[in-house]
């Protein structure tokens, strides 16, 4: 009975403590999960966000949207960081280019990587980029004052509520001690 | 049976607890011991999160700037959580796990004594770490309980030493929870079938089976911290291509069932109180187990409502919004249940009755602020507000707290063998109850008006009522000193307990003898005990 009871504990116990386990396991595949799952419900298509996309010119002259540039540096002191220009009317299926500057002001050499998102959520499926600085880090020396262009095309299956696009970046510098941590 | 029991005195004299201190409190094995560290422990912790607490409503009583500087502020603030939730309410249902889970089930002790202190002498170091960070040079941490990322990882020196305190409560906590399951699954004497245990038994295994499903994910989450504090990682980063929101999902994955960890063993009190003072038994025993079943799984499915404002989509809005609601039916089950009991019952105003009865009361008002901050448009105005504290102290404070002052009230005779000072225990039920009101009442209306939650200073216009909050804190924490006396009071002496204590108690555990030998159910409870206390 006595030794019975040992056995039957010893048996449970190692099942829990798989069970735990597994739990400890189940908090790393949330990341994983977690971006399948921005994905499926169009919240943030990292794929689409940081990946140069391959579409043909096919403009539709007669539709209008605004599309809108945010620059945002994470903490002061890194960075100037601003777009050329702030808002531009654009024609879905045309082939667009829009710059920002940054200058270095961490007084070293160091890269930078800027980070997109587009809002809203929804527009980020049909905002392509053919070309942009975010998807490589860029590279600056002490003191150096970049212009950095973004091509894109607003893809014209947009839908027809959305009439105002905001493409935002936000600038980190890379060998920051906050970023290298 | 009796060859194995003669085998057991053999190598387990039943002489009692061993002597000297090293022997009987640092080595012991013997639940009632490891139960009695743990409380002392939640206990020690209580006043000194009480304390922090204090600082907080001294800060708050008038508008500006008058004892501590704001980052000392942010770090009372999240140390009181910490302190509060993994020091105090979790080593305290541990605590009472301990001692009354073998007693009501007939078994001689917990299935894995050895791990039973191991993870109790965890503890007091896991909290040595972790308030030993108020030396360092930044001070404790001030970035919240919740240790949001990017802010928490800019808490210096103070920052590896929380993570590690947090890692040691949850190997803690999960050793302990296993500890509960194997002893409640294989321990139970024969004849105590599983809709034969008492309800606190039943809300331990469920609360369990929680802490094991997510303070491994809590110790996932903690991990990703560290590993991007210090080796390059980018989980949390959005430099490195990580996403801070992520760590707010995985945060709340484990902080929801957390809070259902916290409040779970209170229903199981609550529903041992309600009954032995009715005399009557527990109306709907089995739908109580159903119910808490339910709530312990659909605490899985609503851990984004904490975080209704990060941006989600419709879809997601929608899905934990009504799934946050159905948890109403579940508790609603179990409130009724309780009203039922005392319905037509011959009730009697004992210290751990009215504890019950206002846990009752009160928690449902928390639990209807709940059920307000659930509605997702309405939650843009509530969201970080103090509704929201109010929200959590009301089912916090008069409910966890309450049902432990009230459990330890009920079984405390039991572990003592004396009687305590009822007039005493009375006055320290009614400050308690009219101050946390006056404490906690007011800051629904400062939340609704806007004031924001973790703020050291504040607008004049929210200057009344925060006063009035605070002279609620003051009273209610001078009323709790009434407990630690009566407590000390009570063990050193008073008038005889009987074994039954309380006229209506029922189950194994008013079936030993007061004080609870140190040895109990050596061997197993006669049947028609068993079939006695699970009369309902």
């Amino acid at each position: 009975m006595e030794q019975h009871g040992k056995v039957a504990n010893r048996s449970l116990t190692i099942k829990l403590v798989l069970v735990a386990l597994g739990a400890f396991g189940f908090g790393f595949a949330l990341v994983p999960l977690y971006d399948v799952l921005c994905t499926i419900t169009g919240v943030a298509n990292k794929a689409n966000l940081t990946q140069a996309a391959r579409i043909a010119e096919h403009p539709d002259e007669a539709r209008e949207v605004t599309v809108e540039f945010v620059a945002q540096v994470p903490s002061v002191g890194s960075w100037e960081f601003a777009p050329v220009v702030t808002s531009m009317k654009v024609h879905p299926g045309r082939l667009y280019e829009a710059t920002y500057t940054a200058r270095n002001l961490s007084g070293r050499d160091t890269y930078g990587q800027a980070v997109p998102d587009v809002a809203p959520s929804k527009a980020s499926a049909y905002f392509r980029k053919t070309e942009c600085f975010c998807f490589t880090p860029q590279h600056f020396t002490a003191t150096e004052n970049k212009t950095m262009p973004v091509r894109f095309i607003v893809d014209p299956a947009l839908p027809e509520y959305i009439d105002r696009i905001t493409l935002a970046y936000t600038f980190y510098d890379t060998q920051a001690p906050s970023a290298k941590r | 049976m009796a060859n194995s029991h003669t085998a057991h005195d053999a190598h387990d004299d039943h002489h009692g607890a061993p002597q000297g201190f090293m022997q009987r409190w640092v080595l012991t094995t013997n639940h009632k011991d490891i139960g009695t560290l743990y409380l002392v422990f939640a206990g020690i912790m209580f006043f000194l999160g009480g304390a922090m607490a204090m600082v907080i409503r001294a800060e708050l009583f008038q508008p500006g700037l008058q004892f501590v500087d704001p980052q000392f502020f942010n770090s009372m603030t999240t140390m009181h959580a910490l302190v509060m939730i993994f020091g105090g309410m979790m080593p305290a249902w541990v605590g009472l796990a301990n001692w009354m889970i073998p007693l009501q089930i007939g078994a001689a002790d917990m299935a894995l004594p050895r791990m039973n202190n191991f993870s109790f002498w965890l503890m007091p170091f896991a909290f040595i770490l972790l308030l030993s960070t108020f030396f360092t040079g930044g001070g404790a941490p001030a970035g919240g309980w919740t240790l949001y990322p990017p802010l928490v990882l800019q808490g210096g020196d103070s920052f590896p030493m929380a993570m590690f305190a947090v890692h040691m409560m949850g190997a803690s906590s999960i050793m302990g929870a296993i500890n509960v399951i194997v002893t409640l699954m294989n321990m139970r004497a024969p004849g105590m079938t599983l809709l034969r245990m008492p309800l606190f038994c039943w809300t331990w295994l469920i609360t369990a089976y929680l802490l094991i499903l997510v303070m491994p994910v809590l110790a996932g989450a903690v991990t990703m911290l560290i590993t991007d504090h210090f080796f390059g990682t980018s989980f949390f980063s959005a430099a490195g291509g990580g996403d801070p929101v992520m760590y707010q999902h995985i945060f709340w994955f484990f902080g929801h069932p957390e809070v259902y960890i916290l409040i779970l063993p209170a229903f199981g009190v609550v529903s041992e109180i309600l009954p032995t003072f009715s005399r009557k038994p527990l109306f709907g025993y089995e739908s109580m187990v159903y119910a808490t079943a339910s709530i312990g799984f659909l605490s899985f499915i609503v851990w984004a409502h904490h975080m209704f404002t990060v941006g989600m989509p419709l879809a997601g809005q929608l899905f934990f919004m009504l799934t946050t609601m159905l948890i109403a039916v579940p508790t609603g089950v179990k409130v009724f249940n309780w009203s039922a009991t005392m319905w037509k019952g011959s009730l009697t105003f004992e210290p751990p009755m009215l504890f019950a009865i206002s846990f009752l009361f009160l928690f449902t008002i928390g639990g209807f602020s709940g059920l307000m901050l659930a509605i997702a448009p309405a939650d843009f105005q509530y969201h970080d507000t103090y509704f929201v504290v109010a929200h959590f102290h009301y089912v916090l404070v008069p409910g966890s707290l309450f049902a432990i002052i009230g459990g330890v009230y009920y079984w405390l005779p039991k572990w003592s063998g004396h009687m305590y000072n009822m007039t005493l225990a009375k006055w320290h039920f009614w400050l308690s109850a009219i101050f946390v009101n006056v404490l906690f009442f007011p800051q629904h209306f400062l939340g609704l008006a806007g004031m924001p939650r973790r703020i050291p200073d504040y607008a004049t216009q929210f200057a009344d009522w925060n006063a009035v909050s605070s002279i609620g804190a003051f009273g209610f924490g001078l009323a709790q000193l009434i407990f630690p006396y009566l407590i000390w009071s009570c063990v050193r002496g008073g008038e005889k307990a009987t074994a039954h204590v309380w006229e209506g108690s029922h189950g194994l555990e008013w079936e030993v003898p007061s004080p609870a030998p140190y040895h109990s159910w050596s061997e197993a409870p006669a049947i028609e005990l068993i079939e006695r206390g699970a009369a309902h």
